[in-house]
């Protein structure tokens, strides 16, 4: 799949590869930014608190 | 150069070849495999995002909390480190009756904790409310339905024993006789700690106005701390109490033990950031 895309993408090797960790980086700040934040929530092992919270 | 050339050559054609003959299922279990391993590193990813990452974003938002509060309070112009006259404050209003705040919006910060022995350092934002928003952020959070610092029932807050600032790691080494400080807009509240509890997630009875005994009429000023209990895990809670033993207003200047922590605030509040 990753050797798909990496052969699909335009230009010579070197830009390919630019390409590529620009691409990484997109999806690495995508889970960061939003994703994990998101995901936190559900993680049973940060709660802190007494009780149920409204 | 010839030697170049023949070993090029051959090797993209034979890469073509091999892409090209493969059969549907060995498309599909490739596919299948690129993706179980993406999965497991963002996995990684967030395990290192957790534990990692959330403390430095969550710290440096409390620091601004922090800062902002300051820029509230009415700091007396002259050194706040004026330890005799801070001494002589606390004998004073030893009998008067303390002041306490009116019941702030939800996310609002309103109060400072600073507790010596998790570090001189010490010094964190209390936020009003208990949400994933205010826990996550901002610190410590204070149970809505409990009461006011000073105010005779329970101060009751919750913060995170890791993850986001891990404003609680430390209650584990809390030792009877420490002392909390809390500081709101009229002064500095000073409590002092006395035990630990290890309770069940569903005991909200330990944030009652008398910890542990909810139907109990309230005589004492207690300051109550949740946090997860063990450390990276959250199957308890582990409680801490303390009790409030003497107040003095802002216009006194800071307890000794605080006073540092309190004039480098005082004294950057434009947020230095450090």
């Amino acid at each position: 799949m990753y050797g798909w895309i990496f052969r699909h993408l335009p230009g010579p090797l070197w830009v390919r590869i630019i390409v590529s960790i620009l691409l990484i980086a997109g999806a690495v700040l995508l889970l960061l930014q939003f994703v994990f934040p998101w995901l936190s929530q559900f993680n049973p092992l940060t709660d802190s608190t007494i009780g149920t919270i409204e | 150069m010839a030697d170049a050339v023949n070993s090029a050559v051959p090797g993209r054609r034979r890469r073509r070849k091999s892409s090209g003959r493969r059969s549907p299922v060995q498309v599909v279990v490739q596919v299948i495999g690129e993706l179980l391993i993406t999965l497991g590193l963002v996995a990684l990813l967030f395990v290192g995002w957790e534990l990692w990452w959330t403390n430095i974003e969550s710290n440096q938002k409390q620091e601004e909390a922090l800062t902002s509060l300051f820029e509230e309070f009415e700091l007396p112009a002259a050194a706040p480190s004026a330890s005799p006259e801070a001494n002589s404050g606390e004998e004073n209003n030893d009998d008067a009756e303390p002041p306490v705040l009116d019941k702030p919006e939800y996310g609002e910060t309103f109060a400072v904790v600073y507790v010596p022995r998790f570090g001189k350092d010490h010094a964190r934002p209390v936020t009003s409310g208990v949400g994933v928003d205010v826990l996550d952020s901002l610190g410590l959070g204070h149970y809505p339905g409990t009461q006011m610092p000073g105010e005779v029932g329970n101060f009751a807050v919750a913060g995170h024993r890791q993850t986001h600032g891990q404003v609680l790691d430390l209650i584990h080494t809390l030792v009877p006789g420490d002392k909390i400080y809390v500081q709101t807009k009229d002064g500095y509240y000073t409590y002092t700690f006395r035990n630990n509890h290890i309770v069940m997630p569903d005991r909200v009875d330990v944030i009652a106005p008398v910890p542990t005994k909810p139907e109990a009429e309230p005589t004492e000023r207690y300051l109550t701390m949740t946090a997860c209990n063990p450390r990276y895990g959250a199957t308890e809670r582990i409680i801490a109490y303390a009790v409030m033993e003497s107040w003095q207003p802002m216009s006194e200047g800071p307890p000794a033990e605080i006073a540092e922590r309190v004039a480098e605030y005082a004294a950057a509040p434009a947020g230095s950031g450090s």
